[in-house]
C-alpha cells in the first residue's frame, strides 16, 4: 500500500467517526483533537476502525504518532511494511 | 405526543414503526418523533396491540396530543367513540409540568381513560395532584400561543385545528357540553375549504420522514440551544445550587487502565469515563439523595441509576442521555453504553427514556479540557458530577513530592435535598473507589 492509499483510506475511517470534517479542506498537520475536535470516544473509534482495517495492533502507547494525518500515514506505512 | 423535555411544547410524528394490529411489548419502538434533540425512538409503556393510528406523519402535534390508540392485550374490539378521545398516549411518561400530563379528558361523559384500558400506564412516581381542569390548556400545550385556548374541546381536536391555523372559536361543537370533537373540526375545514388553505403550510403532505439525513438527523442547532437555554434556566431559577470540588489521585486508575488496555484490542479498549462512571455510580448508594427527580415540588430519590452523560455535539451544543440502570452494568457493560449512546447522540436517534428519565448527570471535560467545571443542574435531577481533564501535577505522595496523574472531581448539587457535608462524603467515596479500580 502506498501512502496515498494509506491517506486515503485513514481520511476515510476519520470521516465516519466525524462526518463533519471535509476531507478537501483537511490539513495533513492538523492536530486530531486540538485542531479537528477529536475526543477521546471519536479517537477510540477511528483506532478501532484502523484496527479492523489493517489488522494492526495500535497500541495505546503508539496514539502520539496518530495525532496528525500526515504521522498517521507514516506511522500506518511503517507498521504495515514492518 | 410525550413531553421530551421541560421546555417541549410540540413535536413531529416523522415516522411510525408500527401499523394496526401489531402486538406491543413494553419498551418496543413505535415511532420517530422529532424534537430539538434531534429524532427520537418513541418506546411504548405498556404491552397491547396496535388499535389505531391517529397521528400522521409529518403532523407537528401539541405535548399531551393523542397519537395512536392502543388496546391492551385479551380486551375486546370496542366501538369507542374515538377519535376524539385522547386515550392511549404513547409513552407519556413525562415531565412534572402539567401541561406534559395528558391524562385528562375535556368530554367528562366519554369514557374515561382508564376504563377503556388504553395505554396510559399507572403514573409511576408520585404523579402530583390530579389533573385540574386545565386539561384543555394542557392538551393546548399550555403555551397560550394557540387562540382555541379557553375552548372546549378533544385534545385531537385542538391538534387538528392548531395545524389548520383555525380558530377553535369558530367551530361548533358537537361534543358534550358543546365540546369540538376532531370530527366537527374536519367537517368544518371540508365546508370551508378556504380556510384550510390559506394556513397550508403544516399540511401532512411533506413528510419530513423523506428529508435526507445527513449528520444527526433533524437537529436544529438553534433550537438546541433553546433548550438547553431554557432547561439551564430553569435549573438556576428553581434549584439552590451548592458546589463542591475535590482533587482526586488518578494515577492509580491510569496505571490499571494502561495495563488492562495493552492486553485488549481496540474495540475492546476502555476509556477514563467509564472508570469515571463507574465509580460515580457506585459511590450513590452511599449518599442515596444526590440520586433521584425533584418534580412537584416533592422529592423522590430514585432506586435504579439512570446516569445522564453531557454528551458534546461536534459543531456545538450538547445532549445529556442517560444510560439506563446503570448501576446493574460492570465496566465493561459501561464501556459498551457510553460507546453507543455516544454515537446514537451524534449520528444516530437516541430514545425518549434515555432522554427523559436521568437521575443523576456526569460531565466528563476530558484529555483536552480545563481543570474543573462547576456544572448547572439538569431539572428534575438534583445533581451533577463534574471531571476535569486529567493532569500529571506534583503531588506528595508517601512522604515525596511525585509527578503523578490528578483529576478535579466536583459537585453541584441541590440544597434541597442535600447539604454540604453530604456531598463531600459523595466525592470523597468516588475517590475512595477510584484508588481501587481492579475491584471497580
Amino acid at each position: 500500500m502506498n501512502p496515498a492509499d494509506i491517506r486515503a483510506a485513514f481520511i476515510e475511517d476519520l470521516t465516519s467517526v466525524a462526518p463533519d470534517i471535509d476531507p478537501e479542506t483537511l490539513d495533513d498537520d492538523e492536530h486530531m483533537q486540538d485542531d479537528l475536535g477529536l475526543d477521546s470516544m471519536d479517537f477510540l473509534n477511528l483506532v478501532s476502525a484502523l484496527h479492523k482495517r489493517f489488522g494492526l495492533p495500535i497500541p495505546e502507547s503508539d496514539y502520539p504518532e496518530l495525532a496528525t494525518t500526515a504521522k498517521a500515514v507514516r506511522y500506518l506505512g511503517k507498521a504495515l511494511a514492518g | 405526543m410525550p413531553s421530551l423535555g421541560a421546555d417541549m411544547e410540540e413535536g413531529t410524528l416523522t415516522e411510525w414503526l408500527v401499523k394496526p394490529g401489531d402486538k406491543l411489548a413494553r419498551g418496543d419502538i413505535v415511532a420517530v418523533v422529532e424534537t430539538q434533540k434531534g429524532a427520537i425512538e418513541i418506546e411504548i409503556f405498556e404491552a397491547g396491540e396496535v388499535a389505531e393510528l391517529i397521528a400522521e406523519p409529518g403532523q407537528t402535534l401539541p405535548v399531551g396530543a393523542s397519537l395512536a390508540r392502543i388496546r391492551k392485550p385479551g380486551e375486546e374490539e370496542e366501538d369507542e367513540p374515538q377519535p376524539a378521545a385522547p386515550e392511549a398516549e404513547v409513552e407519556p411518561e413525562a415531565e412534572p409540568e402539567p401541561k406534559a400530563e395528558p391524562v385528562a379528558t375535556p368530554e367528562p361523559t366519554e369514557p374515561p381513560v382508564r376504563s377503556t384500558g388504553s395505554a396510559r400506564p399507572p403514573p409511576r412516581r408520585a404523579l402530583s395532584r390530579p389533573p385540574r381542569a386545565g386539561a384543555a390548556r394542557a392538551a393546548a400545550g399550555d403555551n397560550g400561543s394557540l387562540e382555541s385556548q379557553g375552548a372546549l374541546a378533544s385534545p385531537a381536536a385542538k391538534a387538528r385545528a392548531a395545524e389548520a391555523g383555525l380558530d377553535l372559536a369558530a367551530i361548533t361543537g358537537s361534543g358534550p357540553g358543546g365540546a369540538v370533537l376532531l370530527g366537527d373540526v374536519e367537517k368544518h375545514l371540508k365546508d370551508a375549504p378556504s380556510v384550510a388553505e390559506s394556513a397550508p403550510k403544516d399540511e401532512p403532505a411533506d413528510n419530513p420522514a423523506r428529508k435526507p439525513a445527513k449528520g444527526k438527523p433533524g437537529l436544529d442547532m438553534a433550537e438546541m440551544r433553546r433548550a438547553i437555554a431554557a432547561a439551564m434556566s430553569r435549573a438556576k431559577r428553581e434549584i439552590p445550587h451548592y458546589y463542591l470540588a475535590h482533587r482526586i489521585d488518578l494515577q492509580a486508575a491510569q496505571d490499571w487502565l494502561g495495563k488492562t488496555n495493552a492486553e485488549r484490542s481496540p474495540d475492546q479498549r476502555l476509556l477514563m469515563g467509564a472508570l469515571l462512571i463507574r465509580a460515580t455510580v457506585r459511590a450513590l448508594p452511599r449518599v442515596p439523595e444526590l440520586n433521584g427527580r425533584f418534580e412537584s415540588e416533592e422529592y423522590a430519590p430514585a432506586e435504579p441509576v439512570h446516569c445522564g452523560m453531557a454528551v458534546a455535539m461536534r459543531g456545538g451544543g450538547l445532549i445529556a442521555p442517560a444510560i439506563l440502570d446503570a448501576q446493574e452494568k460492570g465496566l465493561d457493560e459501561i464501556m459498551a453504553a457510553m460507546r453507543d449512546i455516544v454515537a446514537r447522540t451524534r449520528t444516530g436517534r437516541l430514545r425518549n427514556s434515555e432522554i427523559t428519565q436521568g437521575t443523576i448527570t456526569i460531565s466528563s471535560l476530558g484529555e483536552n479540557g480545563v481543570d474543573a467545571l462547576f456544572g448547572v443542574i439538569y431539572p428534575p435531577q438534583v445533581a451533577l458530577v463534574g471531571f476535569g481533564a486529567p493532569r500529571l501535577e506534583p503531588v506528595a505522595h508517601n512522604g515525596a513530592v511525585t509527578a503523578r496523574t490528578c483529576i478535579t472531581a466536583t459537585l453541584a448539587a441541590d440544597h434541597r435535598v442535600s447539604d454540604g457535608r453530604r456531598g463531600a462524603a459523595f466525592l470523597a467515596e468516588i475517590d475512595r473507589l477510584l484508588q481501587e479500580p481492579e475491584n471497580l
